[in-house]
């Protein structure tokens, strides 16, 4: 079986898995409501930069707390079943895109009901956006390898907090710097040189996972 | 000799960077005035952190393809050494700033990337205790530090190139070379990078064997 296709139907049965519960999802999105709203009573009314910081650290939060289960669901007898039908690259892909998807969404409702309930005017709504999915796979990228990790140590949510933000913490920066940009509405040319920066920490993430996960994996 | 002739060229090498950076010759600026000679001091301190932090990395990495417990060892002392040595640096960087900058801890992307590259070697550390079986604690530290060795390098050297910095050499600023005109500066800021280099790698290699000795004792014992 050709990795692409392995990659294909492991994400397919977690995305069935979920359907079929809709326990983790339906979880994660009312905690990102929540979260918004506990906020907003908080905040009340919040200036331009703790705006875009308050809706990354939303988003952080969220994240580590999606993607923190993604290795929890699997029992030691099922990881055995799919080391013989599946390679570690395939199993890691699989979580990175499914874990994508999962924050592409999730990113995607946030920044709806975030965007309705705290009034803040956007210069450059497109790339608002564009940023909002480029951070949203980074996140997905970094903390799959750090929850697989995570796992492996008895998978509290502590450790998983301490392993995973210094590392989230430049590619925090860097959103952060870029989506302030386009809150500003400043010209597309400036941000372009932080876009490539987020490509590449993004291809760097998933390039050192896919090298690193197979030695994670065998037990 | 054979062995030990590199231990006593650190000894000399940091008598002579000690002496020579108290009482050699400086350029005089204004504001840092007499401090600069802490230049001998703070910077030899994060490149023996580097070095340091390179080493854990390339044995971790070695670890990883033979299973060979000792590399682990080399690895984990080499970021216990390593964090003792970033602490150095910044408390003599904390020192310096409180008299140039008028503040011990401005708000400068080089002080606070190299802060969060220590909670990040603070974190492999804790990961270690949370894993009791030997070979798996080996296996799993040593797949987080080479995961965090390139997030490292873009915290301390790549992000405060590119932002503002009141270090020298970031953000614009001119590196410390254009004041050392005669070359005085160099010629006791290198020997003294050397030397702490060593001593470094040194004290590293101690811990080593002491953590290797307890371990062989552990086998003996079981």
């Amino acid at each position: 079986m050709s990795l692409l296709k392995e990659v294909t139907s492991l994400v397919r049965k977690e995305i069935l898995l979920e359907w079929r519960f809709k326990y983790a999802i339906n979880g994660i999105l009312l905690y990102v409501v929540s979260t918004v709203f506990v906020c907003y009573q908080a905040f009340k009314s919040v200036d331009p930069t703790t705006w875009n910081a308050l809706f990354w650290i939303i988003l952080l939060f969220a994240s580590v707390n999606a993607i923190n289960k993604s290795f929890v669901q699997e029992s030691p007898s099922r990881q055995l079943y799919y080391y013989t039908v599946a390679s570690a690259r395939a199993v890691i892909l699989s979580k990175i895109s499914y874990n994508m998807l999962i924050m592409l969404l999730l990113s995607a409702l946030a920044y709806l009901v975030y965007s309705i309930i705290f009034q803040n005017p956007l210069g450059d709504p497109g790339l608002y956006f564009v940023v909002v999915v480029l951070g949203s796979i980074g996140f997905a990228a970094v903390f799959t390898m750090v929850s697989g990790i995570s796992a492996k140590a008895g998978n509290n949510s502590t450790l998983m907090a301490i392993l995973s933000f210094p590392i989230v913490i430049p590619l925090l920066l860097v959103l952060i710097k870029v989506s302030k940009n386009a809150m500003d509405g400043l010209d597309r040319s400036i941000s372009l040189d932080e876009i490539l920066v987020l490509l590449a920490i993004n291809v760097i993430t998933v390039a050192i996972s896919l090298v690193l996960f197979p030695y994670l994996w065998r037990d | 000799m054979k062995n030990y002739w590199w231990k006593i060229l650190a000894i000399l090498l940091l008598l002579y960077s000690i002496i020579m950076g108290l009482l050699g010759h400086v350029p005089a600026l204004p504001i840092v005035h007499e401090t600069i000679r802490n230049v001998y001091f703070h910077v030899p301190m994060w490149f023996t952190m580097f070095t340091l932090y390179i080493i854990s990395v390339v044995y971790s990495i070695k670890y990883l393809s033979s299973s060979n417990p000792q590399y682990d060892l080399v690895a984990v002392e080499s970021v216990n050494v390593g964090i003792v040595f970033c602490v150095f640096g910044l408390v003599s960087g904390m020192l310096w700033a409180n008299f140039t900058w008028g503040d011990p801890w401005p708000n400068d992307p080089k002080l606070n990337g190299s802060a969060i590259a220590t909670l990040m070697y603070l974190a492999y550390l804790v990961l270690r205790n949370a894993l009791e079986e030997e070979q798996k604690r080996a296996r799993i530290s040593a797949i987080y530090n080479v995961f965090a060795f390139p997030i490292m390098i873009v915290l301390m050297y790549i992000l405060p190139k590119t932002t503002d910095s009141l270090h020298p050499g970031s953000g614009g600023n001119s590196g410390f070379g254009q004041f050392d005109l005669d070359g005085s500066m160099k010629a006791v800021l290198y020997p003294a990078s050397l030397g702490w280099i060593l001593l470094g790698t040194w004290l590293m290699t101690l811990r080593f064997r002491i953590r290797k000795l307890e371990y062989q004792n552990d086998i003996r014992v079981d």
